[in-house]
């Protein structure tokens, strides 16, 4: 399938990457690639074919709905790039 | 042109489970910002979400109770995105199996009836919250609502008007509170609704063009946001010639108005895909039917069974039923020993009343059934008057403070000695001889005007029927 | 004889016995980190402080009984994808900049509890997507055999630092390969277990679904006591299974009577280095001798393997990669404008290019209008993979096949092309794709030198028969105790 640059572009917003302009040209072409060689796929008929999401027929995992103690904020803090005190410092969001 | 409205609506209710849906972090309210958090809630690298059994439970039995049918195998999937409040950038949601679907709400109108059909119900987690400092110029990120559990409850377009909104609101909360699965509370946003609403000329078949509106976060707001909104799409069809442009717009309660929050670099695209770290859940029929038959009795039972066995007329039992939290004080105070109709008529006068002067709810009332129970109890004894035990009821009702003692401290128990209370009627008929006399002649109104002089004398507290049966005695025998 | 070249259970009996200190081994691994990692740059972090205050603590609870495991006082080092309380964990990525968890993989609490000493963190291909450990923002690690050469990836650190004599296990990861084809490169034993045997929490997710930890080791016994150690069910991690675990160990008495093994012909067809098929069809003949009834058979769906892999694991990675974007720890790109403008800088300057092209093509398969063709059908495919490996393993107790078509390239071959190097999966993505365990052993070197590994695949949970096989195998052959020259008396 002919993958566009604007197709780039696209995938590019949606996973907060900006390509350098450059770049959109090759990646567009290794997608075309990548996804080209995909198409093989099709030559497997799975008509009626499940499509498997867990590899395991595991199922009702459940926690008990008791409260453990929070982690200590400043532990959760302390990795972020942008904190004060309490919170995640973060640039404006829409209002 | 008559026009009409479509509306359908997306309701979140976050339940009342005591941990967060994937973590066992509380879900209180209020607590100092992300101070109800651990890695997994606030999505740091490697952790694992598991779920909450109780989650499960409480979103079954809504499923029951609004009359869906409930999805047997059901998954998680992911719902992506980029936003501050959202630590992952993805919600954990359903979008392929949601848990329920095809439910049926019957609300009423006035006295049309109707019918609301469910078209989804499905878990997800709640996101935190973004607060903007002017001062620094800084968005803070608060993760203790992240992880907190939420159903959303999606309708079909059925609604055609404000009231049938809030009816079905109003019938959708009283459920989700017998059911105990949620507080309900709006002003912690524990009921969240986004409305979906487009106008058609009515006899149209087809819909127009919807538009979302987020941010309501009241049932006056809900209804005031309709009226605009339809008014709005009504006259930029009619007067500007324009068509409506399907958007999502934010509700300004302050500015009484709606605005579109386009943005620019939003492509509404969340890539969902089923939630590869949650095994998928399958609810085997015995337990189906277990969670069928632990489902509490809802508001049109106990109507019926007040009606039926404490013979209360339609309109009270449909009053006490109005939520949960006033049935279930009404039961208690009833178990307290006390007559049903008298315990229904303190409630309907003195307590509905007072709850609506300060704006309460009654979920948020300290007093308790045992105090109310003293009160009923006091008059019925004669130690009190009804106006006296209405006065301290309305003492008490803040602090819910120990009646007796009120009664005690400010001097209110009734007079019942006999003897005290003829000493002073007979003052007061020496006093009043002129209207004795009068009274004696036949002029029968005289007679409240000597009561009334006999209480004040007694300032209120006596005894009123003791009062009666000394001052008619005197008056006979005098 | 240098205590480096004692397999783990051989130096856990000498320190039982006290003829090893726990400081003694620690000290003898740090010098040769310290010496080698110039060279192999196997290790991102090194904790010699830390590694020799535990290694204290350790010999005090194995003086007073309290410690006995076969592994206790046993140095060892993790892959940098696990996380480690207070310790930096990279996942080699510059965005995850000196992220510190506070908290630790179930498995880090496991290998404490077993008595381990960590060393400290290896390195890796980025966010472990790669076949070469060449694209860690640490730069790239080296083949102990061939400085020149790759140790393969993702867990490349792993490898080479117990191939080098760095260490005597290390904990990896697998997602379509990544323990067992540097192990095949490095000429070290390594197992991917069974989807749902070894907890997931902790380890930072690249494909959620496919995503294993897993031992390297010298030997299959080695890896066997690593497993006892550290699979469980975990009540952290949901995918996590309920099954009888442990006895792994003591199961192995090098018997193969009655064993069945079946060798995949489409394994073996084009685009399989030659040395490399004779090395590892070489492999039957002893597992014969051993008891084994080993035959030809066929899994027909080699040619769906890769393309199956890499739409589902770069789906996977696309969204769990996403909650880096400067906010809540790691690296913040500078000069931003906006929100958006952040997120845009800091994803776009702290992942690497070929972590950039998975999540690019992981968000494409993903997106509207494509997700029913490709990730859909992925998912459909999938399925039809497990069924082909349920039909042979009605048949056969075991699949001997490659690890990777080739013995390690030289550095610098294999990122031009993309596609050729997500090729060379081929042997390896369908075992995580049927979530199923799969172990790399050494089985001679190729023309140049460089070890060939030969795999070893078992049905779900059958971890038990890949390592009773390999081990016998080991009693019969010494492949596995074949040192690197470069790691010889030294530097070279």
């Amino acid at each position: 399938m002919k993958i566009t640059e604007e197709m780039v572009d696209y995938v590019s917003v949606l996973s907060r990457l900006r390509l350098p302009e450059e770049e959109r040209a090759r990646m567009a072409l290794e997608l075309e690639r990548l996804t080209d060689y995909m198409e093989v796929l099709n030559h497997l008929d799975t008509t009626g074919v499940e499509p498997m999401s867990h590899t395991f027929p595991l199922k009702n995992v459940f926690r008990e709905d008791e409260v453990r103690p929070s982690a200590p904020r400043e532990e959760l803090l302390a990795n972020a790039p942008a904190a004060d005190e309490e919170s995640y410092l973060v640039p404006r969001t829409v209002e | 042109m008559d026009w009409e409205m479509v509306i359908g609506l997306e309701t979140h209710v976050e339940l009342a489970t005591r941990t967060k849906i994937f973590c066992s972090c509380t879900t209180e309210f209020g607590g100092a910002p992300n101070t109800h958090c651990c890695p997994v809630c606030t999505g740091m690298p490697g952790t694992l979400p598991v779920l909450n059994r109780k989650v499960l439970e409480y979103a079954v039995k809504t499923c029951l109770a609004l009359n869906c049918e409930v999805t047997r195998y059901h998954k998680f999937d992911r719902k992506n995105y980029f936003y501050p409040d959202l630590p992952k950038a993805y919600q954990i949601s359903q979008l392929y199996l949601p848990i329920g679907r095809n439910g049926k709400v019957p609300i009423r109108v006035g006295q049309e009836e109707k019918v609301i059909r469910i078209h989804e119900l499905h878990m997800e987690e709640d996101a935190g919250k973004l607060v903007h400092d002017n001062w620094i110029d800084q968005t803070r990120a608060d993760y203790n609502r992240c992880g907190v559990p939420l159903i959303e409850i999606v309708t079909e377009p059925d609604f055609r008007s404000a009231d049938e909104v809030i009816a079905y609101l109003e019938k959708l909360r009283s459920t989700l509170e017998y059911l105990g699965v949620s507080d309900c509370k709006m002003q912690e946003g524990s009921l969240r609704c986004d409305v979906n609403l487009s106008v058609r000329p009515v006899g149209a078949a087809e819909l127009g063009t919807r538009t979302e509106m987020k941010n309501l976060n009241s049932f006056k707001a809900i209804a005031r946001a309709i009226r605009y909104e339809a008014r709005r799409q009504q006259e930029r069809i009619e007067m500007d010639h324009k068509p409506v442009i399907q958007e999502t717009r934010r509700w300004d309660e302050n500015k009484d108005a709606s605005f579109s929050m386009r943005s620019k670099e939003n492509a509404q695209d969340y890539r969902y895909f089923p939630e590869p770290d949650i095994p998928p859940v399958e609810l085997d029929g015995a337990e189906l039917e277990r969670m069928r038959a632990s489902l509490p009795e809802m508001a049109e039972a106990r109507r019926a069974r007040y009606e039926r066995d404490f013979g209360l007329p339609e309109y009270d039992a449909g009053l006490l039923t109005g939520t949960k939290a006033l049935a279930d004080f009404f039961e208690e105070t009833v178990a307290l020993g006390l007559a049903p109709k008298e315990v229904s008529n303190w409630m309907m006068d003195v307590l509905l009343r007072t709850l609506k002067e300060k704006g309460l709810e009654p979920k948020e009332m300290l007093l308790t059934p045992e105090t109310l129970g003293t009160i009923i109890r006091m008059v019925q004894e004669g130690r009190l008057n009804r106006t006296t035990g209405v006065k301290v009821f309305q003492a008490v009702f803040d602090e819910n403070a120990d009646p007796a003692a009120y009664v005690k401290a400010h001097g209110l128990e009734q007079i019942r000695d006999t003897g005290l209370v003829e000493t002073t009627v007979r003052e007061v008929l020496a006093r009043c001889a002129a209207q004795v006399e009068e009274y004696r002649s036949g002029k029968e109104k005289v007679y409240g005007f000597l009561v009334g002089q006999c209480m004040r004398a007694l300032k209120g507290k006596a005894d009123p029927q003791i009062v009666n049966q000394t001052l008619r005695e005197m008056l006979k025998n005098g | 004889m240098d205590i480096l070249d004692l397999s783990a259970l051989a130096l856990g009996r000498a320190i039982q016995k006290r003829e090893v200190s726990v400081e003694e081994a620690t000290r003898a691994a740090l010098d040769a980190i310290e010496e080698a990692n110039g060279q192999n740059n196997a290790f991102i972090t090194v904790l010699p402080d830390e590694a020799l205050a535990r290694a204290a603590a350790v010999q005090r609870q194995i003086d007073d009984g309290t410690l006995t495991g076969p592994l206790a006082g046993v140095p060892l080092a993790i892959k940098d994808n696990i996380c480690t309380k207070g310790v930096k964990t990279s996942c080699a990525s510059r965005i995850l900049g000196d992220f510190k968890p506070p908290y630790d993989a179930t498995l880090t609490e496991k290998i404490t509890a077993a008595g381990g000493v960590v060393l400290g963190k290896l390195n890796m291909d980025e966010f472990a997507m790669g076949s070469t450990s060449e694209t860690s923002y640490y730069g790239p690690t080296r083949n102990p055999w061939d400085l020149g050469r790759v140790p393969g990836g993702s867990s490349g650190g792993a490898a080479a630092a117990v191939a080098a004599r760095e260490c005597w296990y290390a904990i990896g990861s697998d997602t379509g390969g990544s323990i067992r084809q540097p192990a095949s490169y490095c000429g070290v034993t390594g197992v991917k277990p069974t989807y749902g045997t070894v907890s997931r929490y902790g380890l930072i997710a690249y494909a959620s679904s496919l995503d294993q930890i897993g031992p390297l080791a010298r030997t299959a016994e080695d890896c066997a006591a690593i497993l006892d150690a550290i699979q469980g069910r975990d009540a952290r991690d949901g995918t996590s299974l309920e099954r009888d675990y442990g006895g792994l160990l003591a199961s192995l008495d090098g018997n193969l009577d009655g064993m069945r093994i079946g060798i995949p012909a489409e394994c073996f067809a084009d685009g399989l280095d030659a040395e490399v098929s004779r090395r590892v069809l070489a492999v039957a003949d002893v597992l014969r001798g051993r008891g084994a009834v080993v035959e030809e058979c066929t899994l027909p769906i080699m040619e769906y393997v890769v393309p199956t892999y890499y739409i589902i694991a770069c789906a996977e990675a696309s969204s769990n990669l996403s909650r880096f974007d400067g906010v809540k720890y790691g690296w913040r790109a500078e000069g931003y404008r906006d929100l958006t403008d952040l997120y845009n800088r800091t994803r776009t300057e702290g992942f690497g290019d070929e972590v950039k092209r998975r999540i690019l093509l992981g968000t494409f398969v993903l997106s509207t209008g494509y997700y029913d063709a490709y990730y859909r059908k992925a998912l459909q495919v999938k399925a039809v993979i497990q069924q082909a490996f349920d039909r042979a393993f009605a048949r056969y107790d075991l699949l001997l096949m490659p690890v990777a078509p080739t013995t390690a390239p030289r550095l610098g071959e294999s990122l031009s092309d993309p596609l050729q190097m997500y090729l060379s999966d081929i042997y390896t993505v369908s075992v995580n794709l049927a979530g199923l365990p799969g172990l790399s052993m050494p089985c001679g070197p190729d023309g140049k030198g460089m070890p060939v590994g030969a795999q070893l695949v078992g049905p779900a949970l059958g971890e038990g028969k890949v390592l009773r096989a390999a081990h016998a195998f080991q009693l019969d052959t010494d492949y596995h105790t074949l040192r690197p020259q470069a790691a010889e008396g030294g530097a070279h």
